[in-house]
Formats: C-alpha cells, structure tokens, sequence
C-alpha cells in the first residue's frame, strides 16, 4: 500500500492497474453508453450509430404521452420538493441541538422511509388512498413522493448544521441580535447549501420514482421515470435513450449547480478571510 | 417559549407528515393483511354490525339496515364475486340470495327501511345469517399463512398448500439467494476497489471516487435502461466479444439471473465502496509501512493489518447492500426473466393486478420484518451514515 518497491512490485502494479481499469469500466461503461445513443438516427438502440439525429428527441416532442410525463415529473418533482425541504430542514433544525428526548429515535425513524421497500410502502400507501380518497391524484402523489425525498433533505440539512460554528450564532446574539435575527442573518445563510442540495437531491429523487407511483398514480398523473419504465417493458426504443438523457440531464446540472455555488461560496468566504489574516 | 418546546414545534410538522403518509399506511397494510377475509371487505358495516349480535336470537334490525346498506354500495364485481364464493361454501345458496337481493336492493333506491324477508324469506333463516357471522373473524391468519404456502384445513388444522400452489417460499428463497449473490459479488470488486482509493493519493483517489460517486448520482432507472442495451444480444458486449472472435453465437446476458446480478451489482456497488472507503481512510497511513518494517511480507500486513481495520466498513457495507437488494423490484423486472422475479413483484402483482390487498400486505410484512431488522442491526453495527453526499 505504500511506494516501498519490493520484488514482484511490478507485477503486482500491473494487476492493480488492471483491476482498476475493470472496476472504473463496470462502473462508468453503463452511463457513458447510454447518452449517445439518443442521438441515433436508427430505429434500433445498437451500437454503431450510422448517424448523428435528433429525431427520438423529436418523437419525445411529437408524442403526447411523454410530453405529458415530462410536465407531470415536472409538477410532482417540484410539489414534492418543496414538501419535504421544507419540513425536512424544519425537523433538522429541531433536531439540531438534540434537546428532546428520543431525537436518536427520532432521527432513525425519519430515515425510514428510505430503507423500507418501495413495494411494501406501496401497498400501504394503496390501501390509506383509497380510503382517503387520495388515489389518482396529484396531491396524492406529491405526497407520496415527499415522504421518500425527506430522508435526503434530513440528512444535508443536518450536516451542514452541524458545520456551523455555534459561536458565529452566540457572537450575533451577544451584539444584540434578535433570536429570529440570529437565524436569518447567520444560521440561514450558513445552512442554505445544505438545504439546496437537499432539495436537489429531493427533485432527483422524484424524478427516478417509479415504484409508489406505480402503486398511487391513475393514468392523469404517468411521470417521466414510469413512462420510461413501461415502454422498457414494451419495446426498446432509442425514445428510451432521449427520454434517459433528459432525466440525466437535469439531475446533474441541478447537482452541479448546487455543488459549484457552495464551491463560489466557499472561495469568496476565503477571499474575505485572508485581508484579515494578513 | 423553552427551547424546548421551540424543538418540539421545529420537529412536529414532520412527525405528523410522516406518521400520517409512512407509517399510517405501513399499518393498514399490516392491518389489512390480518383482518378477516374477503366477506369482511365487501360487507365493512354488516361487519361491525354481525358483532355485536350474538347469534342466538333472530337478527336485529340494525344488522339488516346494515347489510342493505352494503349491498347499496358499488363493491367491485370481482370482491363481491370472492365474497359470495366464500359464504356459499358455508351454506349454500348464497349463490342465488344475494345477487338477488342486491339487484332489488339497487333497484329499490335510497328508500332505508328495505325488507329482505319480504324479498326472500331465506332471510329468515338463522342459518344463512349464522353462516354471514363465521365468515366474519375480526382477524384471521389465512394471509400470512399462505404468503408461506400454508393453509387451515376443514378442522382449522395448519397443513401445506396443495404443491402447485405453493410458489411463495421459493420465491422468497430465491429473493434472499440473489440479495446474497449480489452482496457477495459487490464485496468482491468493493473491497479491493475501495483498498485501492484509500491507497492512492490526489488526482487518482478523485478519479476513483468520481467514478463510483457518478453511478450514485444516476437515475437507477437510466442504469437499467443502460445494462438492457449494453447487454441485449446486439448490444456492446456481444458485438466486442464477436468482433474479438471470443464467441460466435450472442451469449444471453438479460432477461436470466446474469443479467439480474450485473445490473444489481452495478447499481449497489457504490453502498459498498463507501463505507469500507470510510472505514480506511480513518486507519494511520504509517501503519501498512510499520508492519513491513517489523518484518511482515505485504500478504501478511494486509491479512492481519489491513483486512480487521477493514472489516466495519465490508459489515455496514454488507449489510446496507443485502437490506436494500431484498426490496428490488424495478432492477429484477427489467433484466431477470420469469424465474428471476423476486418478492417484490409478487407483492406488486397483488396489489395492482388482482388488488388483493390481504395477500399483497401478508407478504409484504415477510419482506418489511427482515429489512427493519437488517436496519436496526445496522444502526447498531455502523458509524456510517445511510446516505452519503
């Protein structure tokens, strides 16, 4: 593990080299082949792509069913992000200073949701609708989709909360800020990455969910993900491909935005630090 | 106001989201899964009425109120259908009684007070209503039963279901199989993937952990969608194996168990990595140099060395990839075949195809106690958070 050559060291390297290279292929290969093949001209997802074309992204314009599925992931993506950003970063901030008892119990029954099978809570979910009249609804879906994305909210808001320096909180209040002051002029500024990526991670979240709206959602509310999802189960068209690139599009330009602002944030911090160090 | 108090209310709203939508509908899955049968279900208000009769004198009139207000209901065919099926083969001519009385019923509109004697004097009979209370236990274990291919005889004796009935606990032994082949298998390309990041340094140990990081960040939808392509019969794989001259037929690579494993283990691998990655980087980088200096040959360092300090990592890892494996249904449709299906979407099949909601919940708490249990025991075993960011 270290550079001390030793015999067979050069042997050893090569089979390390090598397993390196498997591993990065198997991880990667699946990711980089998919996006070309949303531009091919043929009717056939294979590989050579005879010519570049946007005709699937076309296809995807021209049918009404994966416009509508684009414009409903769009509206469940949001709903359901804002659901649970904002009681997520409410609980987190609750949480924060683990003044109530049980928070450790708290704190592992409100990562749940991500751990219980999807189909299990499907059901579930099935069942309490069609009670409550909730079934084939938009609202019904929103929520359904918030309670899986909270976990994510939780856990960003969470950590960045705890990266901030409670003393920066005790200086304002010492200077005369009021409590709520001391939230919105420090506490807020200091978690908001955290409760961005968060949100991205919830948007992302409900953009890939297939399962529980398989469960809750009529055919009104069809979303990107189950769209893709059933034409997979029918026919596999370069439609798939387009409709993939899309969902990987958006779910990493939404992360790098979020990534690169706390990264700018992070650099003009330290240049306005260092005067003072100086 | 007591900070406190100011917690409690910061926490509330979610222990409201979440106990209403999460863990309200796990129990009326559970709940579902044993309350007693199909009659209970297209009959709800004579249910509650029948118990508190008693069963000796006649039926009271509420009871009967209660049963017309049933029928005035719109049941789906198919419950109501289920439903007479059951009370016939307690007392025959069910058959025949109660889809008449129903059509009446219907057609005599809102008017409350309905005379089922009047109708039919089968009505009368204690017997038939007799028959209508014992196929109405509040709870019943006829579900979990045959969620593992049980079922009660006549003499309410437990005995297996006729054989070719019983596909449930090979299906869930073929669930737990493929959730071990893939732990194993993530395991194997996980541990020496993540030794190898924490031994690099700067440009490579990004490089490594982009790359593990990247298929995290990915739909596992468009992962999926990318195995079917990269693994049909003219896709990349078989296309470069014949162009090498390797094979000369396309392997089948989807739609069997290989395909099931590649694609699952390419989608949990990650969960792997992380956690054993975490697991080393915290270890003193002098330690694999002081155990060569004290004279041990590298197999020996990382056998004793290397390998214990890795261990908590590969467990939470483990651990983390068989919990979440047990749960898949999207992965195991797209790729498996017939006989790859797993748990998942037997259940899903249930609930959506047949909306028998008994079977769909009985088997989904055989799937639902085994995850909770693997979480707890995570949260026991593990310092590694759940999701990493």
């Amino acid at each position: 593990m270290s550079s001390v050559s030793r015999p067979g060291g050069a042997a050893f390297n090569a089979v390390r080299l090598a397993f390196a290279a498997l591993a990065v292929a198997f991880l990667l290969l699946p990711l980089v082949a998919i996006l070309p093949l949303a531009f091919t001209d043929s009717v056939f997802l294979v590989y050579p792509i005879s010519g570049p074309s946007l005709r699937w992204f076309g296809a995807l314009a021209e049918s009404q069913a994966w416009t509508r599925a684009i414009v409903n992931s769009l509206i469940i993506g949001s709903g359901a992000t804002v659901v649970a950003t904002v009681v997520g970063t409410l609980a987190a901030l609750g949480l924060r200073r683990e003044l109530l008892p049980f928070s450790g119990l708290l704190r592992s029954v409100f990562l749940l949701p991500m751990v219980v099978p999807a189909v299990v809570l499907g059901v579930g979910m099935q069942i309490l609708y069609a009670r409550m009249g909730l079934a084939s609804s938009y609202l019904g879906v929103i929520i359904a989709h918030a309670v899986l994305c909270v976990p994510f909210v939780l856990v960003n808001v969470a950590s960045a909360l705890a990266s901030i320096d409670p003393a920066l909180e005790r200086a304002a209040a010492s200077l005369g800020a009021s409590p709520v002051k001391v939230f919105r002029g420090v506490t807020l500024p200091l978690a908001m990455p955290g409760i961005l990526t968060g949100a991205v991670f919830a948007f992302a979240t409900s953009l890939d969910e297939v399962v529980i709206t398989l469960f809750v959602a009529g055919p009104n509310q069809t979303t990107l993900a189950r769209q893709m999802f059933s034409s997979l189960r029918e026919n596999i068209s370069p439609a798939i491909a387009a409709a993939a690139f899309i969902i990987m599009i958006l779910t990493f330009a939404l992360l790098l935005a979020v990534k690169g602002a706390s990264l700018l944030q992070g650099l003009r911090k330290k240049q306005r630090v260092q005067p003072s160090e100086a | 106001m007591s900070a406190r108090l100011k917690a409690l209310l910061l926490v509330l709203p979610l222990i409201v989201f979440l106990g209403l939508f999460f863990l309200w509908p796990l129990w009326m899955m559970i709940a579902t899964a044993v309350q007693g049968g199909t009659v209970r279900l297209a009959f709800p208000q004579t249910a509650t009425a029948i118990a508190s009769w008693d069963g000796a004198g006649p039926p009271p009139a509420s009871l009967q109120a209660a049963l017309v207000r049933d029928l005035r209901t719109d049941t789906p065919q198919e419950r109501f259908g289920d439903a007479v099926r059951t009370l016939n083969s307690q007392q025959a001519g069910f058959r025949t009684l109660l889809p008449r009385t129903a059509r009446a019923v219907r057609e005599a509109g809102e008017a409350d007070a309905f005379d089922l004697v009047a109708l039919d004097p089968r009505w009368s009979e204690q017997g038939y209503w007799l028959a209508l209370k014992r196929s109405m236990p509040a709870y019943t274990d006829a579900n979990l039963l045959a969620a593992v291919d049980l079922k009660r005889n006549d003499e309410a004796r437990i005995e297996p279901v006729e054989p070719d009935f019983a596909v449930n606990r090979a299906i869930m032994l073929r669930t737990f199989v493929i959730a071990g082949q893939v732990t194993l298998l993530c395991g194997a390309i996980g541990l020496p993937f993540a030794m190898l990041a924490a031994s690099v340094t700067g440009w490579k140990r990004n490089a490594l952990l982009i790359a593990v990081l990247l298929p995290l960040w990915t739909s596992l939808l468009v992962r999926t969608a990318a195995w079917l392509i990269l693994l049909q019969d003219t896709g990349l794989i078989n296309q470069t194996l014949r162009a090498l001259g390797l094979i000369e037929t396309p392997l089948s690579l989807i739609y069997n168990r290989t395909g099931v494993l590649i694609a699952m283990t390419h989608v949990l691998l990650p969960l792997m990595v992380l956690p054993i990655y975490a697991s080393l980087i915290a270890i003193p980088r002098n330690l694999m140099p002081a155990a060569a200096a004290l004279g041990a040959a590298p197999l020996q360092a990382f056998r004793y060395v290397l390998l214990p300090l890795a261990m908590p990592g590969l467990l939470s890892g483990s651990l983390l990839v068989f919990m979440v494996a047990l749960g898949y249904y999207i992965t195991p449709a797209l790729t498996g075949g017939a006989g790859d299906q797993m748990i998942s979407s037997v259940i899903a099949f249930y609930a959506t195809g047949t909306a028998n909601w008994g079977m769909a919940g009985a088997l989904g708490l055989f799937l639902l106690v085994p995850t909770t249990v693997l979480y707890i025991l995570y949260g026991r075993l593990s310092r590694t958070p759940l999701v990493q960011t």
